[in-house]
């Protein structure tokens, strides 16, 4: 009994997590009207009739290109710019550090809703609506705090003492950062980056208010806002959500350890 | 940058962030405070934007669309972060008690909490469809989930629910592997049973994570937008309305940008007066 319970739960839990997704995955293969039948566990016929569509009448690649223009150039951005800032609070001497670090903490927290109004009538006078930057520079608002604050956690985890023998051999702050810290915090990049690349990826209110159009419409938009002509077009709505997990999928198999490492310390440790 | 002390280094590689942060997260929420306090329609460019004192706020305290829309956040916020601590809880002492395959668990659950919050959406409201969704046919009788203004809760809640307990479940996984094996042992020497053991031992050593986890939630559940969005647009009617939706429909549907900027300056408020409490709760923890 002591074993067997939380295997149980376990598997329920697990059931309760899966379920969902395997659920679209198999009705995105069955044809449309025999989703409207009702569901069935086994399929009639398989078809990939819904994929297709998805890159033929609807142009799905315009919203993929956009999601990845968007969310790759804000990823690379804040990597860039959050490095040097996280390990400066990280690691060099300076006044203020914990104001800084509650500055970004607060930021982090800021429901997107309150700066909506004030970002759009910005992005509008500088006629950045419906543009890409016009998306990345808003992303940059919870995307950076989220940078910073997961980098700041993995500079404090490599030893100070590889830093201080390259000083006593003459290497200045400048080179320490870039030939000694920056390779050693590769791992601890590109957890970082992945995770903002999700977040961005998965981004909806913003994409949603800053664009007009399927032109610069984000993979989240473009599905919230597919209509059918009589019905709910499912099996085309199921397909595009496949295919809007699959590369966060393929990330979080990939790389979950390193994910759930920099989740559980960024939080525990704020 | 030999030249360059120690402290002017640290303040210039901090700067560049910093600016991004002042430019795109400081500077709007001014802006937006400022907006407030005029009345401002873009469906009615002629009237200007008049300074109107604190008129808009006044509005608000009147406004019976704003007090439902935070009745419904409130309702959203404390039934799903509820469920989510309880079933987070649950499934953490599970994985903690279990071993093999934690790699392949930890994947699967990472799943509905990696992929976007418009595409977990659309799967519960595929799940309660009246015509294609599973769940109708497994009831007896068939329920119209998204024109009933209590039932379109249940497929919110659930969506919430799924999406984020796993998110929960890996902090109280980590705190709970952080709570030392030999107080379990001289416990169970003791002849503890293992529910005394959960309250006395397990509970109070995992109360700070379940605070993280409470704080965390609470405030992204505060603000919830995506989800109701896509799954019930806020109906039938306003019947599930958030007020994030609320000021996204007063800024974009209806153009009034000096009202909407003051509800968001709520929302703000209100966001801000929630993570303060739970902050000093926090302290006294510790």
């Amino acid at each position: 009994m002591k074993r067997v319970l939380p295997v149980v739960v376990l598997a329920l839990l697990l059931a309760f997590a899966l379920f969902p997704f395997l659920w679209a995955v198999a009705a995105s293969l069955r044809p449309e009207a025999e989703l409207f039948r009702g569901p069935s566990l086994l399929p009639e016929r398989l078809t990939a009739e819904h994929y297709a569509a998805l890159f033929e009448e609807r142009d799905f690649w315009v919203p993929i290109r956009n999601s990845l223009v968007v969310a790759g150039t804000t990823t690379l951005f804040c990597v860039i710019v959050g490095s040097l800032a996280a390990y400066a609070l990280a690691r060099l001497e300076m006044r203020g550090k914990s104001a800084i670090l509650g500055l970004i903490l607060a930021v982090s927290m800021f429901p997107q809703i309150s700066i909506v109004s004030p970002l759009f009538l910005l992005l509008r006078s500088l006629g950045l609506i419906d543009t890409y930057p016009g998306l990345i520079l808003p992303y940059l608002t919870f995307a950076m705090p989220l940078t910073v604050w997961l980098l700041v956690g993995y500079f404090r985890q490599i030893p100070a003492d590889l830093e201080e023998a390259a000083r006593v051999d003459g290497a200045t702050r400048w080179q320490v950062f870039t030939r000694v810290v920056l390779p050693l915090a590769v791992p601890g990049l590109a957890a970082t980056g992945i995770l903002t690349f999700l977040y961005c990826w998965n981004e909806f209110l913003f994409a949603l208010s800053f664009t007009l159009g399927p032109e610069r419409q984000t993979v989240p938009v473009a599905i919230a806002l597919f209509r059918g002509q009589y019905q709910v077009p499912w099996g085309q709505i199921l397909a595009a959500s496949v295919v809007a997990t699959a590369p966060v999928a393929f990330l979080v198999l990939l790389f979950q350890r390193r994910i759930v490492q920099g989740l559980t310390a960024g939080a525990l440790k704020g | 940058m030999r030249g360059l002390s120690d402290r002017r280094l640290a303040w210039a590689f901090v700067a560049p962030a910093l600016a991004v942060l002042a430019l795109v997260a400081l500077f709007p929420l001014g802006w937006a405070a400022w907006e407030s306090l005029h009345r401002h329609d873009l469906r009615m460019p002629w009237l200007g934007r008049p300074f109107v004192g604190l008129e808009n706020y006044a509005d608000i305290a009147a406004d019976i669309r704003f007090r439902a829309a935070l009745g419904h956040t409130v309702f959203f916020t404390a039934a799903s972060v509820a469920l989510e601590i309880l079933l987070g809880l649950v499934l953490a002492l599970a994985m903690d008690r279990t071993f093999r395959g934690r790699g392949f668990v930890r994947a699967a659950l990472l799943l509905p909490w990696a992929l976007p919050t418009v595409v977990a959406a659309l799967l519960w409201r595929f799940l309660f469809d009246s015509q294609a969704g599973i769940v109708n046919s497994i009831l007896n009788e068939p329920l119209v989930w998204f024109v009933h203004p209590f039932a379109a809760w249940v497929p919110v809640v659930l969506a919430d629910v799924w999406k984020t307990t796993p998110f929960v479940a890996l902090l109280l996984l980590a705190g709970l592997q952080g709570i030392p094996r030999d107080l379990y042992e001289s416990a169970a020497v003791d002849g503890v049973g293992p529910w005394t053991r959960f309250r006395r031992v397990t509970l109070p050593l995992l109360r700070p994570a379940i605070l993280v986890a409470l704080i965390f939630r609470t405030l992204d559940a505060f603000r919830v937008f995506d989800l109701i969005y896509v799954l019930t647009g806020g109906g039938p009617g306003t019947a599930t309305e958030p007020i994030a939706l609320y000021t996204f429909n007063t800024l974009f549907q209806n153009l009034r940008f000096g009202y909407g900027a003051a509800l968001s300056v709520v929302v703000f408020l209100v966001t801000f007066g929630l993570a303060l409490l739970y902050i000093r709760l926090l302290r006294r923890q510790e």
